[in-house]
This record gives structure tokens, C-alpha cells and sequence, in this order.
């Protein structure tokens, strides 16, 4: 039965191979044209000395590469992505685990309580990230407010949380942490509810207390469905310069630079494509192996 | 009976307490946008009052200086009508490709979708750079027709995933028997798949839509005017003008802006998390 069923399913893939590449050649051609073509250009351009309002350039080697790792910036830059992008994704590791344990239960305004839950990941990140610039305002911040009601500073001699470097890294870490906890949390609760519920039911009967059954059966069940959270947390933060950009455009002197948001600050804002370009192709590696790990959970999901 | 009545009542705080805990930081920022944006300047600039609270009477002013006095309705206007032709042309490129990859083309289809998967995962922080010379090439800088362009780029190849998970849990059998009847394999594709697919459509339209407004890099990249600006961009850079920030106003358009995204979003998140999860979940 089996194999008679494989068989029809491929005489009807052999049928149409002319009609199913014509379906789906256009998409593939797009992608290739506007997603692989300027990734080859990008290397192209990182071994050129082009710029912006120049039409000409020249092959120039490992120029740009040269010049880059020894700008301070660029350390600076590359040490922040790795800071922001691990250090929020512990928080929300750790967050969003607790949070989906809570959400699972049913209860009255679950609803509601998830749209507002949800906020900080379905509403532009542009504008949430504008919110906390105001809230962390040098002058009108309400945390700064609070700090002084509590008596915690005086008036007028309260930290500036963008403006000194340590607390602006804290700062764009807070908010990467904050945008990315939801996406995370709804992806654990889709693994939670999709464990039968009598696992669990059967180790409370087995005497196991709520800790043990969370650690050790739920979540090492959620292994597959935890690695895709992270992997995706992963990539959104080490590849985002909007939070970056707006809370501080990299600043007090460069200290909240990322590899993002200098290869936009290098390569338009400075008119400096080729540096740029560079910048930003230091992306890649992590990006491949992140690609990497996702493809084998995909791939152990598929087996299973 | 008494141990474990206040057992499961200590239970109920936690909940209640984690909960809590979470919303309040977690929707903390909406609410302070809220109450920006009906706030008079002098309570909002003034050190002494309470902040959480409305010390003065609440204001439309800011609501009306950002409709009135600003590009606002503008950005919302060139937002929605990118959105849709980025819709349109996403919908013509992904369901042709992806009910193809899903029953056409067999194992190799499968594979040819995950390579296509990939794609979005390369980020337009990595491809802003060329573009901008390709969008200058063209003459298209400052142009709406720029993000039209290259914004399919992140729609198509998720829309694809997305759309292949749903035409492969239609049953095979609905365009067997419509074949039969004498259609053509792609008349019952048209005639047969695509109408049982409107509610997979349907989270594909949604899906790019929000992922329009949501864009950021590409906007700031290739939009030099303030006129053609889109939201993302508009509202937190053409706001504000030099050093000053009419926070009033900034806020209100933050929240005018994002709540109904927020909500369309909200509506098919459990489907968004299903093509994000790959597998994943069994």
C-alpha cells in the first residue's frame, strides 16, 4: 500500500515538471536577484574602494579588511553585537520559559493579558524602541523619577542612562531583551501544549514535585522547540541596528556600536560603500552557522 | 487539608505575581506612550509632578498638532499603499512557488523550500549596502518603488514556508478527483486549491503586511524625503526636528501607529508561530 501510494505521488511529480517549474521559477529568480545578487555584490564592493557619487572603482585586496580591524571602532562594534545579542537571549531564555509555565494555564483575560504580553514584538519595533527613548529620557526619565522619589539620587544628579556608555549598553540590551521575550515566550508555549498532557499528570502521580517536573521532564522534552527560540533570537538581535540606531545612533562616542549600525554609519552615512560592506560581511560567519543548526533541527524534527 | 488549601493559595500568588510582574514590564511602554500623548506640556515638563498620572486636565492638542501639523497621515497613506502592492506582489510570486514545491516537485521541492527558508534568514542589515547603489542605478532613490522592489526580498521567502506547511495538509485526493472531472492540473489549482486556501492566503497577507510596516534599514536607506517617508522611519527621525522632540505628539503617533498593527498581528500569531517552528513542535 505504502508503495503503490509513493509510486502515484511520483508518476504525478513526474507528470508536471514543466508546469511545477513554471510556477515556481519567477519567486526563485526574484529571490536570487535581490537577495543573492547584492550578497555578491557586498563582497564585490569589500574588495573595491567604491563610494557613493563615485561611479568608478578599483580592486584594492585586503585594504578595507586591513583598515577596519584596526579602527577601534569596529572592536568596539563587534564586541557589542556578541554582548547584546548573548546577553539579552540569556534574559529571555530564562523569561520567557517562566512566563510561557504561566500562560499555560487557562484563565479569565488570558486573552487580553497576551495582546499586551505580546506588544513589544508585534508593534514596530521603530516606535517601541522611540517609547524608551522617552521613558529613558536624560532629563523627564520616569525611572529617573522614581529613583528620586525613592531617594535613590537627587534631583538633577540622576545618571543619563543614554548618555554614559556602560548604562546606554544596558539600556539597548534592556530594550533587545523586551522586544524579543514575547516571540520567544509564544514559541515555548506552542511546545508546551503541544506535550501530551498525561507526561506531566503521570510524574506528578510518580511524586515528582512541580520543579522536577518542569526541569527535568518539560524542558528537556522542549529541547527541539527551545534551540529553534533561541536560534531565531539569535539572529534577529546580532542582525537589528533599529534599536541600536535609534536609542543612541551608536553613540556617546561610538561606544554602542554594533556591526550593523557602523556598517550603516561607515558605508551611507559616510559615503564609504566599501568599508561598509566589509563591516557588515563580518555578519556572515555567525549567520552561516546559525543557518547551520537550524537546518538540523529541522532536519532531526523530520526524521522523528 | 488546611496545608494544602494554603499551598495551592501560595500557588495562585506566584501566578498572579509572575503574571503581573511580566505584563506591567512588558506593556510599560504602551501605557507610557498613553499617557503622553493626552498630557499638557507643563505636566509633562514639569519635574515635581507625578508622571503616572494626569496632574492637569488631559489634551487633544498633541493628537491634533500630529494630524494637523505633520507629515503623519502622509507616512500612513504611502505605508498602506506599499504595503498592499508589496502584498500583491508577494501573493504572485510565494502561492504559485509554494503549492509547486509542496506537490509538484517531490523530495527535492522539499528541499528546494528550505533553501529558500534560508534566504530569510540573510538580513537586510547585509544587503542594504549593495542596494543602495542598485536603487540609485535604477533611479529609484526617494522613491516609494524602491521599497516595493526589494521588499518582497523578506516577504516571498517566509510566505513560501508558510504556504507550503498549508497546500500540503490539503488532501491530495480533492485535485485527483478535479482532474478527473476533465480540469487541467493547474485549472485545479486555481479552481480547487486556491479557494480552500483563503484562510492561508489570508495569514500571508497579514504576515507581509506587518512586516512591511515593521521594516526599518531599507526605509532609512533608500528615503531621503519627508514626504515619501513610511511610518517606521517618519514618526521616530522626521518627528523630530533638530534636537527638539515633541514628545506629546511623538508618542501619540507611536500608539496610533502600532496598536493596530499590534492587533492584526495578534490575530494569527498561532499561525506565524507554526511556520516559524518549522517542525519543531510534534
Amino acid at each position: 500500500m505504502a508503495i503503490a501510494r509513493a509510486k502515484i505521488k511520483s508518476a504525478g511529480a513526474a507528470k508536471s515538471p514543466l508546469l511545477s517549474a513554471a510556477m515556481f521559477t519567477p519567486a526563485v529568480l526574484y529571490i536570487l536577484l535581490i537577495v543573492g545578487g547584492p550578497f555578491l555584490l557586498a563582497i564585490f564592493y569589500a574588495f573595491s574602494d567604491a563610494r557613493i557619487g563615485n561611479a568608478e572603482m578599483h580592486f584594492v585586496g585586503l585594504e578595507n579588511f586591513r583598515s577596519i580591524l584596526q579602527s577601534p571602532s569596529f572592536r568596539v562594534a563587534i564586541r557589542n553585537s556578541f554582548i547584546f545579542t548573548i546577553f539579552s537571549q540569556i534574559v529571555v531564555i530564562i523569561g520567557s520559559n517562566i512566563l510561557a509555565i504561566a500562560l499555560e494555564k487557562t484563565f479569565r483575560g488570558r486573552g487580553l493579558l497576551r495582546f499586551l504580553i505580546l506588544l513589544p514584538w508585534v508593534a514596530p519595533i521603530a516606535l517601541g524602541a522611540i517609547g524608551w527613548k522617552w521613558i529613558l529620557d536624560s532629563i523627564y526619565s520616569v525611572i529617573t523619577w522614581v529613583l528620586v522619589a525613592l531617594h535613590i539620587y537627587k534631583p538633577y544628579n540622576a545618571p543619563m542612562w543614554l548618555g554614559e556608555p556602560h548604562l546606554a549598553i544596558a539600556s539597548v540590551l534592556l530594550v533587545h531583551s523586551w522586544r524579543l521575550m514575547p516571540f520567544s515566550t509564544v514559541i515555548l508555549l506552542a511546545g508546551r501544549t503541544a506535550i501530551p498532557k498525561d507526561i506531566p499528570e503521570a510524574a506528578a502521580v510518580d511524586g515528582a514535585g512541580f520543579w522536577r517536573t518542569q526541569l527535568q521532564i518539560m524542558i528537556p522534552m522542549m529541547r527541539p522547540i527551545i534551540s529553534v527560540a533561541v536560534l531565531f533570537g539569535l539572529i534577529f538581535t546580532f542582525t537589528d541596528m533599529t534599536v541600536v540606531y535609534i536609542l543612541t545612533a551608536g553613540g556617546p562616542f561610538d561606544s554602542t556600536q554594533t556591526l550593523p549600525s557602523l556598517a550603516f554609519a561607515t558605508g551611507i552615512q559616510g559615503s564609504d560603500l566599501a568599508a561598509g560592506a566589509a563591516i557588515s560581511l563580518f555578519l556572515v560567519p555567525l549567520l552561516v552557522i546559525l543557518a547551520y543548526f537550524m537546518l538540523r533541527v529541522a532536519h532531526r524534527a523530520e526524521v522523528s | 487539608m488546611y496545608l494544602q488549601f494554603s499551598r495551592r493559595l501560595f500557588g495562585k500568588a506566584v501566578h498572579v505575581l509572575v503574571l503581573g510582574t511580566f505584563t506591567i514590564l512588558l506593556a510599560f511602554p504602551f501605557y507610557w506612550m498613553f499617557i503622553t500623548s493626552f498630557k499638557q506640556n507643563l505636566d509633562l515638563y514639569t519635574m515635581e509632578n507625578n508622571p503616572f498620572i494626569f496632574n492637569a486636565r488631559p489634551t487633544l492638542e498633541h493628537v491634533r498638532f500630529l494630524f494637523a501639523e505633520t507629515r503623519f497621515v502622509r507616512w500612513l497613506g504611502n505605508t498602506a499603499l506599499v504595503g498592499i502592492v508589496v502584498v500583491a506582489i508577494t501573493l504572485l510570486l510565494a502561492v504559485p512557488a509554494a503549492y509547486a514545491l509542496a506537490r509538484l516537485a517531490g523530495r527535492w521541492g522539499e528541499r528546494l523550500g528550505i533553501a529558500i527558508f534560508l534566504t530569510y534568514l540573510v538580513p537586510p542589515t547585509l544587503l542594504f549596502i549593495p542596494l543602495s547603489r542598485v536603487v540609485a542605478s535604477l533611479g529609484l532613490q526617494d522613491s516609494l518603488w524602491a521599497l516595493i522592489l526589494v521588499y518582497p526580498s523578506f516577504t516571498v521567502p517566509f510566505s513560501i514556508w508558510l504556504l507550503m506547511g498549508f497546500f500540503k495538509s490539503i488532501p491530495r485526493e480533492l485535485e485527483d478527483a478535479a482532474m478527473v472531472d476533465g480540469l487541467t492540473r493547474f485549472g485545479a489549482f486555481i479552481k480547487m486549491v486556491i479557494p480552500i486556501s483563503v484562510s492561508g492566503i489570508l495569514t500571508v497577507v497579514i504576515f507581509t503586511f506587518t512586516l512591511v510596516t515593521q521594516e526599518f534599514v531599507y526605509a532609512l536607506t533608500f528615503i531621503s524625503s519627508e514626504s515619501n517617508q513610511m511610518i517606521g522611519v517618519g514618526i521616530p527621525i522626521f518627528l523630530v526636528r533638530g534636537d527638539v522632540y515633541f514628545w506629546g505628539s511623538l508618542m501619540a503617533a507611536c500608539l496610533v501607529a502600532s496598536l493596530p498593527i499590534a492587533f492584526l498581528y495578534n490575530l494569527f500569531l498561532d499561525r506565524f508561530i507554526a511556520g516559524f517552528t518549522v517542525g519543531a513542535v510534534k
